[in-house]
Protein backbone atom coordinates (compact mmCIF):
# COMPACT_ATOMS: atom_id res chain seq x y z
CA UNK A 1 0.00 0.00 0.00
CA UNK A 2 1.56 3.48 -0.98
CA UNK A 3 0.86 6.08 0.65
CA UNK A 4 -0.59 9.45 -0.22
CA UNK A 5 -2.61 12.72 0.50
CA UNK A 6 -4.62 11.43 -1.59
CA UNK A 7 -4.99 7.56 0.11
CA UNK A 8 -5.38 9.48 3.61
CA UNK A 9 -8.73 11.43 2.43
CA UNK A 10 -10.26 8.10 0.69
CA UNK A 11 -9.29 5.83 3.91
CA UNK A 12 -10.92 8.84 6.03
CA UNK A 13 -14.21 8.53 3.20
CA UNK A 14 -14.59 4.89 4.04
CA UNK A 15 -13.66 4.88 7.82
CA UNK A 16 -9.87 4.26 7.60
CA UNK A 17 -10.82 -0.08 7.35
CA UNK A 18 -8.36 0.16 4.59
CA UNK A 19 -5.51 0.18 6.27
CA UNK A 20 -2.90 -2.48 6.70
CA UNK A 21 -0.04 -3.03 9.04
CA UNK A 22 3.32 -1.67 7.98
CA UNK A 23 5.11 -4.62 7.55
CA UNK A 24 4.65 -7.86 7.46
CA UNK A 25 5.58 -10.59 10.42
CA UNK A 26 6.10 -14.25 8.56
CA UNK A 27 8.02 -17.13 10.56
CA UNK A 28 11.75 -17.56 10.51
CA UNK A 29 12.77 -20.16 7.46
CA UNK A 30 15.27 -22.43 8.10
CA UNK A 31 18.01 -20.40 5.91
CA UNK A 32 18.49 -17.76 3.97
CA UNK A 33 21.12 -16.00 1.98
CA UNK A 34 21.65 -13.20 4.31
CA UNK A 35 21.00 -12.98 8.21
CA UNK A 36 21.55 -9.82 9.79
CA UNK A 37 21.21 -9.63 13.25
CA UNK A 38 19.58 -6.53 15.00
CA UNK A 39 16.48 -4.67 13.51
CA UNK A 40 17.44 -1.05 14.57
CA UNK A 41 18.10 1.73 12.27
CA UNK A 42 21.23 -0.03 11.10
CA UNK A 43 20.02 -3.23 10.28
CA UNK A 44 16.74 -2.65 8.52
CA UNK A 45 18.26 -0.09 6.60
CA UNK A 46 21.06 -2.51 5.73
CA UNK A 47 18.42 -4.75 4.51
CA UNK A 48 16.54 -2.48 2.34
CA UNK A 49 19.50 -1.46 0.38
CA UNK A 50 20.47 -4.64 0.03
CA UNK A 51 17.18 -5.61 -1.52
CA UNK A 52 16.65 -1.60 -3.33
CA UNK A 53 20.48 -1.70 -4.30
CA UNK A 54 21.83 -4.78 -5.16
CA UNK A 55 17.94 -6.91 -6.47
CA UNK A 56 18.45 -9.60 -3.53
CA UNK A 57 15.88 -11.14 -1.81
CA UNK A 58 16.35 -13.73 0.69
CA UNK A 59 17.42 -11.79 3.62
CA UNK A 60 16.29 -11.95 7.07
CA UNK A 61 16.45 -9.74 10.18
CA UNK A 62 16.56 -10.86 13.39
CA UNK A 63 15.79 -8.86 16.25
CA UNK A 64 15.36 -9.80 19.73
CA UNK A 65 12.81 -7.14 20.96
CA UNK A 66 10.43 -5.26 18.65
CA UNK A 67 11.77 -3.71 15.73
CA UNK A 68 13.81 -0.15 17.02
CA UNK A 69 13.98 -1.00 20.65
CA UNK A 70 17.12 -0.25 20.54
CA UNK A 71 19.21 3.05 20.09
CA UNK A 72 17.08 4.31 17.25
CA UNK A 73 14.58 5.09 19.61
CA UNK A 74 17.12 6.56 22.28
CA UNK A 75 18.52 9.60 20.46
CA UNK A 76 18.45 13.02 20.51
CA UNK A 77 17.73 12.76 16.46
CA UNK A 78 20.29 15.33 14.83
CA UNK A 79 21.43 14.28 11.11
CA UNK A 80 24.57 16.54 10.15
CA UNK A 81 27.15 16.20 7.97
CA UNK A 82 29.85 18.48 9.40
CA UNK A 83 33.09 16.89 9.78
CA UNK A 84 36.52 17.16 9.09
CA UNK A 85 38.81 14.41 8.57
CA UNK A 86 38.66 12.43 4.92
CA UNK A 87 37.22 8.96 5.92
CA UNK A 88 34.27 10.63 7.80
CA UNK A 89 33.39 13.66 5.62
CA UNK A 90 32.35 12.04 2.25
CA UNK A 91 30.56 8.84 4.58
CA UNK A 92 28.69 11.74 5.89
CA UNK A 93 27.90 14.05 3.21
CA UNK A 94 26.88 10.75 1.71
CA UNK A 95 24.52 10.29 4.71
CA UNK A 96 22.75 13.89 4.47
CA UNK A 97 22.33 13.35 0.71
CA UNK A 98 20.33 9.99 1.39
CA UNK A 99 18.43 11.91 3.85
CA UNK A 100 16.99 14.30 1.76
CA UNK A 101 15.64 12.18 -0.55
CA UNK A 102 14.16 9.46 2.38
CA UNK A 103 11.05 10.61 2.14
CA UNK A 104 10.32 10.13 -1.17
CA UNK A 105 12.42 7.00 -1.28
CA UNK A 106 10.55 5.16 1.54
CA UNK A 107 7.85 6.67 0.72
CA UNK A 108 7.49 7.08 4.40
CA UNK A 109 7.22 10.78 6.29
CA UNK A 110 10.17 10.65 8.59
CA UNK A 111 9.84 14.21 9.34
CA UNK A 112 13.02 15.08 8.53
CA UNK A 113 13.57 18.85 9.22
CA UNK A 114 16.84 20.62 8.00
CA UNK A 115 16.37 23.49 10.34
CA UNK A 116 19.65 24.30 10.46
CA UNK A 117 22.68 23.50 13.26
CA UNK A 118 25.26 25.83 14.82
CA UNK A 119 27.96 25.08 16.95
CA UNK A 120 29.39 28.14 18.60
CA UNK A 121 32.96 29.16 19.95
CA UNK A 122 33.80 31.01 22.38
CA UNK A 123 37.52 32.06 21.42
CA UNK A 124 39.75 32.98 18.72
CA UNK A 125 41.36 29.79 18.18
CA UNK A 126 38.17 27.82 18.38
CA UNK A 127 37.01 30.19 15.31
CA UNK A 128 39.75 29.16 13.24
CA UNK A 129 39.29 25.54 13.91
CA UNK A 130 35.50 26.43 12.70
CA UNK A 131 36.66 28.23 10.09
CA UNK A 132 39.02 25.10 8.99
CA UNK A 133 35.84 22.65 9.23
CA UNK A 134 33.53 24.79 7.31
CA UNK A 135 36.08 24.92 4.88
CA UNK A 136 36.22 21.50 4.68
CA UNK A 137 33.03 20.74 4.72
CA UNK A 138 32.35 23.25 1.72
CA UNK A 139 35.16 21.38 -0.30
CA UNK A 140 33.31 18.32 0.53
CA UNK A 141 30.30 19.87 -1.07
CA UNK A 142 28.19 20.50 1.51
CA UNK A 143 27.17 23.75 3.23
CA UNK A 144 28.66 25.99 5.96
CA UNK A 145 28.67 29.74 6.56
CA UNK A 146 31.34 31.08 9.91
CA UNK A 147 28.51 33.44 11.72
CA UNK A 148 30.15 36.52 14.24
CA UNK A 149 28.73 37.35 17.17
CA UNK A 150 25.96 39.23 15.85
CA UNK A 151 24.74 36.35 13.03
CA UNK A 152 24.84 34.20 15.95
CA UNK A 153 22.61 36.95 17.86
CA UNK A 154 20.17 37.44 14.88
CA UNK A 155 19.48 33.29 14.91
CA UNK A 156 19.93 32.50 18.75
CA UNK A 157 19.27 36.08 20.80
CA UNK A 158 18.02 33.89 23.97
CA UNK A 159 22.06 32.98 24.63
CA UNK A 160 23.87 34.47 27.73
CA UNK A 161 26.17 36.20 25.06
CA UNK A 162 28.37 37.84 27.69
CA UNK A 163 29.13 34.75 29.56
CA UNK A 164 32.20 35.31 31.77
CA UNK A 165 33.91 31.69 30.89
CA UNK A 166 32.48 30.87 27.52
CA UNK A 167 31.16 34.79 25.86
CA UNK A 168 29.55 33.89 22.53
CA UNK A 169 32.40 34.45 19.74
CA UNK A 170 30.45 33.33 16.96
CA UNK A 171 29.09 29.82 15.40
CA UNK A 172 29.13 27.74 12.57
CA UNK A 173 25.89 27.35 10.53
CA UNK A 174 25.26 24.42 8.65
CA UNK A 175 21.86 25.27 7.38
CA UNK A 176 21.21 21.62 5.76
CA UNK A 177 21.56 19.96 9.46
CA UNK A 178 18.44 19.31 11.73
CA UNK A 179 16.39 16.36 12.61
CA UNK A 180 14.40 14.30 12.21
CA UNK A 181 11.55 11.47 13.99
CA UNK A 182 13.62 8.43 15.29
CA UNK A 183 11.12 6.04 15.29
CA UNK A 184 9.69 7.01 12.02
CA UNK A 185 13.16 6.34 10.79
CA UNK A 186 13.18 2.65 11.53
CA UNK A 187 9.38 2.63 11.16
CA UNK A 188 10.34 3.42 7.31
CA UNK A 189 13.09 1.45 6.70
CA UNK A 190 10.90 -1.94 8.15
CA UNK A 191 8.16 -0.88 6.02
CA UNK A 192 10.40 -0.17 3.08
CA UNK A 193 12.00 -3.90 3.40
CA UNK A 194 9.39 -5.50 3.82
CA UNK A 195 7.85 -4.21 0.89
CA UNK A 196 10.46 -6.11 -0.94
CA UNK A 197 10.47 -9.04 0.34
CA UNK A 198 12.99 -8.80 3.50
CA UNK A 199 11.93 -11.19 6.66
CA UNK A 200 11.37 -9.00 9.52
CA UNK A 201 11.56 -11.30 12.79
CA UNK A 202 10.74 -10.15 16.07
CA UNK A 203 11.44 -11.53 19.45
CA UNK A 204 14.21 -13.86 18.08
CA UNK A 205 17.00 -13.53 20.01
CA UNK A 206 20.65 -14.66 18.49
CA UNK A 207 21.91 -16.80 20.89
CA UNK A 208 24.97 -18.55 19.41
CA UNK A 209 26.61 -17.82 15.52
CA UNK A 210 27.69 -21.04 13.70
CA UNK A 211 30.92 -21.30 12.14
CA UNK A 212 32.57 -24.56 10.40
CA UNK A 213 36.19 -23.95 8.95
CA UNK A 214 36.42 -20.64 9.11
CA UNK A 215 33.24 -19.46 7.59
CA UNK A 216 29.88 -18.95 9.03
CA UNK A 217 27.22 -21.23 7.87
CA UNK A 218 24.41 -19.84 10.13
CA UNK A 219 22.48 -18.54 13.65
CA UNK A 220 21.03 -20.07 16.85
CA UNK A 221 18.40 -18.35 17.96
CA UNK A 222 15.64 -18.32 20.31
CA UNK A 223 13.36 -19.22 17.63
CA UNK A 224 15.43 -22.04 16.10
CA UNK A 225 18.47 -22.74 13.99
CA UNK A 226 18.09 -20.51 10.61
CA UNK A 227 21.35 -21.11 8.23
CA UNK A 228 22.96 -18.64 6.51
CA UNK A 229 25.46 -17.51 3.55
CA UNK A 230 26.33 -14.84 5.14
CA UNK A 231 25.49 -12.70 8.37
CA UNK A 232 26.02 -9.07 9.51
CA UNK A 233 25.78 -8.44 13.17
CA UNK A 234 24.16 -4.49 13.52
CA UNK A 235 24.02 -4.62 17.64
CA UNK A 236 25.30 -1.79 18.19
CA UNK A 237 25.33 -1.21 22.20
CA UNK A 238 25.63 -5.14 22.13
CA UNK A 239 28.36 -5.77 20.26
CA UNK A 240 31.16 -6.95 21.93
CA UNK A 241 28.46 -9.97 23.43
CA UNK A 242 27.13 -10.88 19.70
CA UNK A 243 30.69 -11.01 18.45
CA UNK A 244 31.87 -13.13 20.87
CA UNK A 245 29.43 -15.42 19.64
CA UNK A 246 32.05 -15.91 17.35
CA UNK A 247 34.98 -15.83 19.47
CA UNK A 248 35.92 -12.12 18.12
CA UNK A 249 37.50 -9.76 20.43
CA UNK A 250 35.94 -5.98 19.25
CA UNK A 251 38.16 -2.74 20.02
CA UNK A 252 34.87 -1.00 21.37
CA UNK A 253 33.52 -0.06 24.82
CA UNK A 254 30.66 0.39 25.99
CA UNK A 255 29.42 3.51 27.55
CA UNK A 256 25.95 5.29 28.54
CA UNK A 257 25.06 8.33 27.02
CA UNK A 258 22.44 10.63 28.64
CA UNK A 259 19.57 12.46 27.05
CA UNK A 260 16.68 14.76 28.52
CA UNK A 261 13.80 16.54 27.38
CA UNK A 262 11.35 19.18 28.84
CA UNK A 263 7.81 19.19 28.87
CA UNK A 264 6.02 20.68 25.87
CA UNK A 265 6.60 24.26 25.24
CA UNK A 266 5.81 27.07 22.62
CA UNK A 267 7.93 27.03 19.60
CA UNK A 268 11.55 28.39 21.23
CA UNK A 269 14.34 26.95 19.71
CA UNK A 270 14.50 27.20 15.92
CA UNK A 271 18.00 25.07 15.08
CA UNK A 272 19.97 22.46 16.74
CA UNK A 273 22.62 24.57 18.97
CA UNK A 274 25.78 23.02 19.89
CA UNK A 275 28.23 23.75 22.96
CA UNK A 276 31.01 22.11 22.40
CA UNK A 277 32.95 23.73 25.24
CA UNK A 278 30.03 22.33 27.59
CA UNK A 279 29.54 19.51 25.39
CA UNK A 280 25.96 19.89 25.39
CA UNK A 281 23.58 20.33 22.29
CA UNK A 282 19.88 20.93 22.05
CA UNK A 283 16.58 21.48 19.73
CA UNK A 284 13.07 21.45 20.29
CA UNK A 285 11.00 18.42 18.92
CA UNK A 286 7.69 18.38 16.89
CA UNK A 287 5.77 18.19 20.11
CA UNK A 288 7.78 21.21 21.81
CA UNK A 289 9.97 19.37 24.38
CA UNK A 290 13.55 20.88 24.37
CA UNK A 291 15.73 17.57 23.65
CA UNK A 292 19.42 17.98 25.49
CA UNK A 293 22.16 15.67 25.97
CA UNK A 294 26.08 15.99 26.88
CA UNK A 295 28.55 13.78 27.49
CA UNK A 296 29.15 10.19 28.21
CA UNK A 297 29.17 8.79 31.53
CA UNK A 298 32.60 8.01 30.84
CA UNK A 299 32.90 4.49 32.67
CA UNK A 300 31.71 1.37 31.01
CA UNK A 301 27.84 0.60 31.35
CA UNK A 302 25.07 -1.35 30.10
CA UNK A 303 22.48 0.18 32.23
CA UNK A 304 19.98 2.56 29.75
CA UNK A 305 20.01 4.73 32.79
CA UNK A 306 22.81 7.55 33.33
CA UNK A 307 24.58 8.66 36.44
CA UNK A 308 22.91 11.96 38.52
CA UNK A 309 26.95 13.16 38.12
CA UNK A 310 26.46 13.70 34.54
CA UNK A 311 22.79 14.83 34.48
CA UNK A 312 24.28 17.42 36.98
CA UNK A 313 26.68 18.59 34.23
CA UNK A 314 24.57 18.39 31.30
CA UNK A 315 21.69 20.73 33.39
CA UNK A 316 24.71 22.86 34.52
CA UNK A 317 26.15 23.28 30.57
CA UNK A 318 22.07 24.27 29.76
CA UNK A 319 21.96 27.12 32.14
CA UNK A 320 25.43 28.76 31.51
CA UNK A 321 24.80 28.99 27.76
CA UNK A 322 21.18 29.76 27.82
CA UNK A 323 19.90 30.86 31.14
CA UNK A 324 15.82 30.77 29.83
CA UNK A 325 16.50 26.79 29.97
CA UNK A 326 15.60 27.19 33.70
CA UNK A 327 12.27 28.23 33.59
CA UNK A 328 11.86 24.85 31.88
CA UNK A 329 11.12 21.44 33.83
CA UNK A 330 12.52 18.30 32.55
CA UNK A 331 10.15 15.60 32.06
CA UNK A 332 12.57 12.88 31.55
CA UNK A 333 15.64 11.35 31.08
CA UNK A 334 16.85 7.97 29.41
CA UNK A 335 20.25 6.50 28.85
CA UNK A 336 21.76 4.41 25.76
CA UNK A 337 24.42 2.01 25.50
CA UNK A 338 26.78 3.27 22.95
CA UNK A 339 29.28 1.42 21.13
CA UNK A 340 32.30 4.16 21.85
CA UNK A 341 35.47 2.82 19.78
CA UNK A 342 38.91 3.78 20.57
CA UNK A 343 39.24 6.97 17.81
CA UNK A 344 35.57 7.85 18.26
CA UNK A 345 34.80 6.67 14.45
CA UNK A 346 32.79 3.50 13.39
CA UNK A 347 33.56 -0.17 11.75
CA UNK A 348 31.76 -1.81 8.80
CA UNK A 349 34.19 -4.17 7.80
CA UNK A 350 34.42 -7.80 7.36
CA UNK A 351 35.55 -10.35 10.05
CA UNK A 352 38.26 -12.55 10.54
CA UNK A 353 35.72 -15.19 9.79
CA UNK A 354 34.06 -15.39 6.39
CA UNK A 355 30.85 -14.51 5.24
CA UNK A 356 30.44 -12.53 8.67
CA UNK A 357 30.40 -8.73 8.40
CA UNK A 358 30.37 -6.30 11.34
CA UNK A 359 28.64 -2.86 11.65
CA UNK A 360 29.64 -1.37 15.33
CA UNK A 361 31.40 1.50 17.34
CA UNK A 362 29.38 4.90 15.98
CA UNK A 363 30.33 5.98 19.28
CA UNK A 364 27.22 8.64 20.04
CA UNK A 365 27.03 9.78 16.32
CA UNK A 366 24.74 6.53 15.14
CA UNK A 367 21.35 8.31 14.29
CA UNK A 368 22.54 10.37 11.15
CA UNK A 369 24.45 7.47 9.80
CA UNK A 370 21.54 5.01 9.14
CA UNK A 371 21.01 5.67 5.87
CA UNK A 372 24.72 5.72 4.79
CA UNK A 373 25.71 2.73 7.21
CA UNK A 374 23.24 0.69 5.83
CA UNK A 375 23.75 1.76 2.32
CA UNK A 376 27.70 1.24 2.92
CA UNK A 377 27.52 -2.48 4.31
CA UNK A 378 25.03 -3.73 1.79
CA UNK A 379 27.72 -2.68 -0.84
CA UNK A 380 30.28 -4.51 1.18
CA UNK A 381 28.35 -7.62 1.25
CA UNK A 382 26.55 -7.74 -2.14
CA UNK A 383 30.07 -6.77 -4.07
CA UNK A 384 33.06 -7.68 -1.38
CA UNK A 385 34.38 -4.51 -2.01
CA UNK A 386 34.03 -1.20 1.39
CA UNK A 387 32.03 1.22 -0.56
CA UNK A 388 34.09 4.08 -1.21
CA UNK A 389 32.74 6.43 1.16
CA UNK A 390 33.17 3.56 4.34
CA UNK A 391 36.39 2.64 3.40
CA UNK A 392 38.69 3.72 6.03
CA UNK A 393 35.95 2.26 8.44
CA UNK A 394 38.39 -0.63 8.81
CA UNK A 395 38.32 -3.22 11.71
CA UNK A 396 42.06 -3.33 11.83
CA UNK A 397 42.73 0.37 11.42
CA UNK A 398 43.64 0.74 15.09
CA UNK A 399 46.24 -2.13 15.04
CA UNK A 400 47.68 -0.39 11.65
CA UNK A 401 47.79 3.15 12.68
CA UNK A 402 45.22 4.90 10.29
CA UNK A 403 42.79 6.20 12.94
CA UNK A 404 40.15 8.52 12.28
CA UNK A 405 39.97 10.93 15.25
CA UNK A 406 37.82 13.17 14.62
CA UNK A 407 38.19 14.94 17.69
CA UNK A 408 41.73 14.85 18.22
CA UNK A 409 41.44 13.33 22.23
CA UNK A 410 43.45 10.35 21.43
CA UNK A 411 42.76 6.58 20.93
CA UNK A 412 41.19 5.68 23.83
CA UNK A 413 37.54 4.52 24.30
CA UNK A 414 36.33 6.82 27.03
CA UNK A 415 37.49 10.30 25.64
CA UNK A 416 35.42 11.32 22.84
CA UNK B 1 28.13 5.14 42.81
CA UNK B 2 30.72 5.31 45.89
CA UNK B 3 33.89 3.55 45.22
CA UNK B 4 35.63 2.79 48.56
CA UNK B 5 38.92 3.51 48.28
CA UNK B 6 41.45 1.42 50.78
CA UNK B 7 42.85 4.60 51.97
CA UNK B 8 40.35 7.24 52.37
CA UNK B 9 37.50 4.94 52.46
CA UNK B 10 33.74 5.49 50.15
CA UNK B 11 34.18 8.47 48.18
CA UNK B 12 32.36 9.80 45.33
CA UNK B 13 32.75 8.40 41.63
CA UNK B 14 33.50 12.01 40.62
CA UNK B 15 36.92 11.60 42.45
CA UNK B 16 37.82 8.61 40.14
CA UNK B 17 39.39 8.29 37.16
CA UNK B 18 38.55 4.56 35.19
CA UNK B 19 40.91 3.23 33.38
CA UNK B 20 39.90 0.04 31.68
CA UNK B 21 38.98 -3.53 32.60
CA UNK B 22 41.57 -5.25 34.81
CA UNK B 23 43.36 -6.93 32.00
CA UNK B 24 44.61 -3.81 31.32
CA UNK B 25 47.13 -5.38 34.03
CA UNK B 26 48.81 -7.99 32.33
CA UNK B 27 50.86 -5.87 29.98
CA UNK B 28 53.23 -7.27 27.19
CA UNK B 29 56.66 -8.12 27.05
CA UNK B 30 58.92 -5.09 25.79
CA UNK B 31 59.33 -7.40 22.40
CA UNK B 32 56.25 -8.94 22.38
CA UNK B 33 54.78 -8.31 19.14
CA UNK B 34 52.41 -5.71 17.71
CA UNK B 35 49.33 -7.36 18.32
CA UNK B 36 50.09 -8.38 21.73
CA UNK B 37 50.37 -4.09 22.17
CA UNK B 38 47.06 -3.67 20.00
CA UNK B 39 45.11 -5.95 22.10
CA UNK B 40 46.16 -4.33 25.05
CA UNK B 41 44.92 -0.86 23.87
CA UNK B 42 42.16 -1.32 21.51
CA UNK B 43 40.58 -4.76 22.02
CA UNK B 44 37.90 -5.16 25.29
CA UNK B 45 36.41 -8.13 26.29
CA UNK B 46 33.95 -5.27 27.33
CA UNK B 47 31.77 -7.55 29.56
CA UNK B 48 27.61 -7.28 30.76
CA UNK B 49 28.09 -7.96 34.22
CA UNK B 50 30.22 -7.88 37.11
CA UNK B 51 33.64 -7.57 36.07
CA UNK B 52 37.24 -6.56 37.80
CA UNK B 53 38.46 -2.93 36.76
CA UNK B 54 41.42 -0.13 37.18
CA UNK B 55 40.12 2.56 38.43
CA UNK B 56 42.97 5.42 39.63
CA UNK B 57 41.52 7.74 42.55
CA UNK B 58 42.76 11.21 41.59
CA UNK B 59 42.81 12.45 45.47
CA UNK B 60 45.81 10.16 46.67
CA UNK B 61 46.50 9.05 43.59
CA UNK B 62 46.15 5.25 44.27
CA UNK B 63 45.65 2.60 41.46
CA UNK B 64 42.60 0.08 42.25
CA UNK B 65 41.44 -2.98 41.19
CA UNK B 66 37.44 -2.36 41.81
CA UNK B 67 34.88 -5.11 41.56
CA UNK B 68 31.64 -3.84 40.05
CA UNK B 69 28.91 -4.62 37.77
CA UNK B 70 28.33 -3.33 34.65
CA UNK B 71 24.78 -3.68 34.50
CA UNK B 72 23.95 -2.26 37.84
CA UNK B 73 26.45 -0.41 38.34
CA UNK B 74 27.10 -1.72 42.27
CA UNK B 75 30.33 -1.87 43.32
CA UNK B 76 31.32 -4.63 45.25
CA UNK B 77 34.71 -3.98 46.73
CA UNK B 78 37.92 -2.25 45.65
CA UNK B 79 41.75 -3.22 46.79
CA UNK B 80 44.80 -1.49 46.08
CA UNK B 81 45.98 -2.74 42.39
CA UNK B 82 49.58 -3.74 44.01
CA UNK B 83 47.50 -5.79 46.63
CA UNK B 84 45.64 -7.34 43.34
CA UNK B 85 49.10 -8.29 42.22
CA UNK B 86 50.16 -9.46 45.10
CA UNK B 87 47.50 -12.23 45.79
CA UNK B 88 47.84 -13.29 42.37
Amino acid sequence: MRYSGLRVLAEGLRGNRGWRPAWDRPDPQDAYDIVIIGGGGHGLSTAYYLARNHGLRNIAVLEKGYLGSGNIGRNTTIVRANYLLPGNSEFYSHSLRLWEGLEADLNYNVMHSQRGLINLFHSDGQRDAFARRGNAMINQGDDAILLDRDGVRDHLPYLDFDNIRFPVYGGLLHPRGGTARHDAVAWGYARAASRLGVHLIENCEVTGIDVAGGRVTGVQTSRGAIRAKKVAMVVAGRSSQVAAMADLTLPIESHVLQAFVTEGLKPCIDHVVSFGMGHFYISQSDKGGLVFGGDIDFYPSYAARGGLHMAEHVMEAAMTLMPMIGRARVLRSWGGIMDMSPDGSPIIDRTPVDGLYVNCGWNYGGFKAVPASGWCLAHLMATEESHEVARRYRLDRFATGHLLDEEGTGSQHNLH
Amino acid sequence: MLIPCPLCGPRDRREFHPRGGAEYLDRPDADAPAQAWDALLHLRTNPAGRTQEVWQHECCGAWLEVDRCTVTHRVFGARLVSEARDAG
